[in-house]
């Protein structure tokens, strides 16, 4: 059972197996998955061949989820238990949505995330993006035969915090294991490079469905440095779709409709809008559920015209990344296009133009993105050949803060730092006596911490009581690889320490999740269960294997103390290991993980270091 | 975990202001090939710690010496100078002087957003950062080098960085 798979405690890695891992494009409109197969990147089709589901999830009453064009069927009929872009609502709040009252759904103005009332029970974007993830894993392991290790979710580049921590919930939910968050221009970067072989620096524009990045990379011997990044996540094919939806009510004058008009019209502007990147212009007919008939015809000058402040739009974030990357437009060697929306022709003339160049469009912008994390995730998987030696360097798109005085933003982690990061302030108490202290991380780059996102909230505790401004309060942020944040807050000066470690999550509680899969696991047949139990003893052998082999080379590292405790863990696994009890097998992992946490660090720490100064005598050399 | 050992050893440069840009990019690049966190994966979660701090640690120590500035003040600290940056005190009233009547040219540009003065004052400015770097690049040269001199350079530096940033951001905000 994938749900319950645990992730690799070994400390070793088993060799040559080929470990299946796919990449996975979560898009606005269209989701892909992608894997490596035979030394190639390719996306995998569904039973009829089709690579794109689009994300579209229905509700039924009492049945379970309909995704991609099952769900699609019901976008005009059921338009409040279908929900269609709902990578828009990801770690959004109620009032972070713009257009929402024209929206079909019955919103639920819930902490953090907005959540959805269907007739299926209420919903958050966590899990409904975990439906449509669900499926990409099942066409996957279908298709490649057996259980993933792991999975590569493209995000948009211009992300916050609280939208990615919301797609590594919904990933965890649909029984995948993350291997990374990979920003989609990067993904795009890496396909397109590898391919064509490119080196220089080159700019990713990316326009999908509902959001737009533009990130500029070096590309040189096989590292993709990302130098900046910038972007607008609500703004995509979409709102293109919008504008014309709304010439179309202005033309016809049938305003106001009722929502499942609106989803035909919605439905009638886009195909309009994907006519005109071929046809000078394109019929739009049809008839509303009033009787009402709509029969126009849309010309290319037209559109051009009311979508004109869309695409100018998308232009200053490109000037911005420019700016942030120390660059002008001429020493970019090229413009990668990616994203359905970039087959609009007077977009690629506008962004042609801004750059002094044609774009290039010789890539399927649709896949691009699903073949570049398909590529990543499976060197991530430990899949790695020896020309799959590339390696990415991104960047965190937006600054990270912390309130102060008067609702001012002190800013901490800058934007387009590259990530992995980490940066401490100090900070110290204003009242004598003071013993706690309230702390606000915010995301953005304004200097109003009302005009900044709120990702945490948090009281360190416990601070002793001193006169005003003598305790050392220092407030560390750390970002990862996928470009996650956890905040620590420390009372430094009393050698008391008071510590908090809080990661910003807008999705669901870690327990909530772990209460979701529980209960999938309790639900689950006796087979299941039955293989489950076979599937934690294989872990829990190998972890032993493991455990017993780095002893044997590292066990130096350890004092007696440590040692007795790790062995009286082992001895408690293998007993584990003898049983069949689910419960005690986890345990039993979890146990000797635990104890083994710091040697496994310290034996990481000293290869590490072996091979830093493996690497300076072989440059010596030359 | 120690990861104390100073920048310029983990990257094999010699402590001096001058660097080879190409070699501590390749340095930087090489030691990233080694730790980075796309590199381990595949690892349990101790490792992928470890592997995540290290990668922090070089990232952290190859911005500091990218940066004229950050690396300036990066050895003066090596080399036990105080910069005196928390205590602008030690600067020449002179310098101070100019400073504000920059800060005022700037403010006045940006109220009457006046691009190209902005512009103007941008270039100057850049002129005087070069000139000053290049003096940096004796005062802290080898370990006899002078100290002092060299914090004195900083000190100006951060002051023509601040008004940059101020320029930019005035920039900016015409644009938008
Ligand atoms: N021929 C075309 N002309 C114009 N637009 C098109 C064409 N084909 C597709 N599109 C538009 O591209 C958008 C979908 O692009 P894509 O599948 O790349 O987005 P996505 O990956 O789902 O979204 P995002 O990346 O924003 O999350 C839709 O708005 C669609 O109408
Ligand atoms: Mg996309």
């Amino acid at each position: 059972m994938a749900l319950l798979q645990l992730q690799e405690p070994g400390m070793s890695t088993a060799p040559h197996e080929h470990r299946l891992a796919v990449g996975i494009d979560l898009g606005t409109t269209n989701s892909l998955v992608a894997s490596v197969r035979n030394g190639i990147a390719v996306c995998l089709n569904d039973a009829e061949g089709r690579a794109m589901l689009p994300s579209v999830v229905h509700y039924p009453r009492g049945g379970a989820a309909l995704v991609g064009r099952a769900a699609q069927a019901h976008q005009v009929d059921d338009p409040r238990n279908t929900l269609v872009s709902v990578k828009r609502f990801m770690g959004r709040g109620i009032h972070d949505v713009t257009h929402i009252e024209s929206m079909p759904y019955d919103f639920l103005d819930t902490e953090g995330m907005l959540r959805f009332r269907t007739v299926n029970g209420v919903k958050s974007p966590v899990e409904v993006s975990a439906e449509i993830l669900k499926a990409l894993r099942e066409r996957a392991e279908a298709s490649l035969g057996g259980p993933l290790v792991g999975a590569v979710i493209t995000v948009p580049a211009y992300f916050d915090d609280a939208q990615r921590q919301a797609t590594k919930d919904a990933a965890r939910l649909a029984g995948l294991n993350v291997l990374r968050l990979l920003n989609e221009p990067t993904a795009a970067a890496v396909a397109y490079g590898l391919e064509n072989a490119s080196e220089g620096v080159y700019a990713i524009y990316d326009l999908g469905g509902g959001t737009f990045d533009i990130s500029i990379l070096k590309l040189s011997r096989g590292v993709f440095e990302v130098m900046s990044t910038n972007g607008d996540a609500s703004l995509g094919g979409d709102d293109f779709d919008h504008r014309v939806f709304c010439w179309i009510l202005d033309q016809s004058g049938v305003a106001p409709v009722s929502d499942s008009d609106a989803r035909r019209l919605e439905g009638l502007a886009r195909r309009a809008k994907e006519l005109l990147s071929i046809e000078e212009e394109a019929p739009i007919r049809g008839t509303l559920s009033t009787g009402d008939e709509i029969d126009l015809t849309l010309t290319r000058e037209t559109f051009v015209d009311i979508t004109r402040t869309l695409v100018n739009k998308t232009l200053a974030p490109v000037r911005k990344a420019l700016r942030d990357a120390d660059l002008s437009v001429d020493e970019v060697k090229g413009v990668v296009m990616v994203g359905g929306a970039t087959r609009m022709l007077h977009l690629q003339q506008a962004v042609g133009e801004f750059f002094g160049q044609s774009p290039l469009t010789n890539l399927d912008p649709d896949k691009v993105v699903a073949l570049g994390a398909a590529m990543q995730a499976n060197v991530l998987a430990g899949n790695r050949t020896a020309d799959e030696d590339w390696l990415l360097l991104d960047v965190i798109p937006l600054s990270l803060g912390l309130e102060t005085m008067g609702g001012l933003v002190e800013k901490i982690v800058p934007r387009n730092s590259t990530i992995p990061i980490a940066k401490a302030q100090e900070f110290t108490t204003f009242k004598d006596g003071q013993t706690a202290m309230a702390i606000h991380v915010v995301q953005g780059e304004r200097e109003l911490v009302s005009a900044c996102r709120s990702l945490a909230r948090f009281e360190l505790r416990g601070i002793p009581p001193m006169t005003a401004g003598a305790a050392r309060i220092r407030v560390s942020f750390q970002v990862d690889a996928d470009g996650l944040l956890a905040v620590t807050a420390r009372e430094m000066s009393a050698g008391v320490e008071a510590q908090v470690v809080v990661k910003p999550s807008y999705g669901l509680a870690d327990d909530e999740i772990a209460e979701m899969l529980k209960s999938g696991f309790e639900h689950a047949s006796d087979d299941a269960k039955a293989r489950a139990v076979r599937e934690l003893q294989v872990e829990g052998e190998r972890m032993l294997e493991a455990v017993q082999q780095a002893l044997k080379a590292d066990g130096a590292l350890l004092d007696d103390e440590e040692r007795a405790r790790i062995d009286a863990a082992m001895a408690a696994l293998r007993t584990a290991v003898a049983g069949d009890d689910a419960k005690a097998l986890r345990q039993a992992l979890d146990g000797l993980g635990r104890e083994t946490d710091g040697f496994a660090a310290r034996r990481m720490d000293k290869s590490i270091r072996s091979a830093l100064a493996g690497h300076k005598i072989n440059e010596l050399k030359v | 975990m120690d990861l104390q050992q100073d920048y310029f050893a983990l990257f094999g440069l010699p402590q001096t202001f001058d660097i080879d840009r190409e070699q501590l990019e390749q340095a930087y690049r090489d030691c990233q090939a080694q730790v980075h966190p796309d590199r381990h994966a595949h690892r349990n979660d101790a490792e992928k710690r470890v592997s995540m701090q290290w990668a922090t640690h070089v990232n952290e120590a190859y911005r500091t010496l990218r940066k004229p500035l950050l690396r300036a003040r990066y050895l003066l600290s090596l080399r036990g100078v105080d910069a005196g940056i928390e205590t602008n005190t030690a600067m020449a009233p002179a310098f101070l002087m100019e400073q504000m009547e920059w800060r005022e040219g700037v403010e006045e540009a940006r109220e009457g957003g006046d691009v190209s003065d902005l512009e103007h004052m941008r270039q100057r400015l850049d002129l005087h950062e070069r000139e000053l770097r290049q003096a940096l690049s004796g005062q802290l040269g080898d370990t006899a080098a002078d100290g002092e001199a060299a914090a004195d350079t900083v000190r100006r530096l951060m002051f023509i960085e601040k008004l940059q940033i101020e320029i930019d951001d005035a920039l900016e905000a015409l644009e938008d």
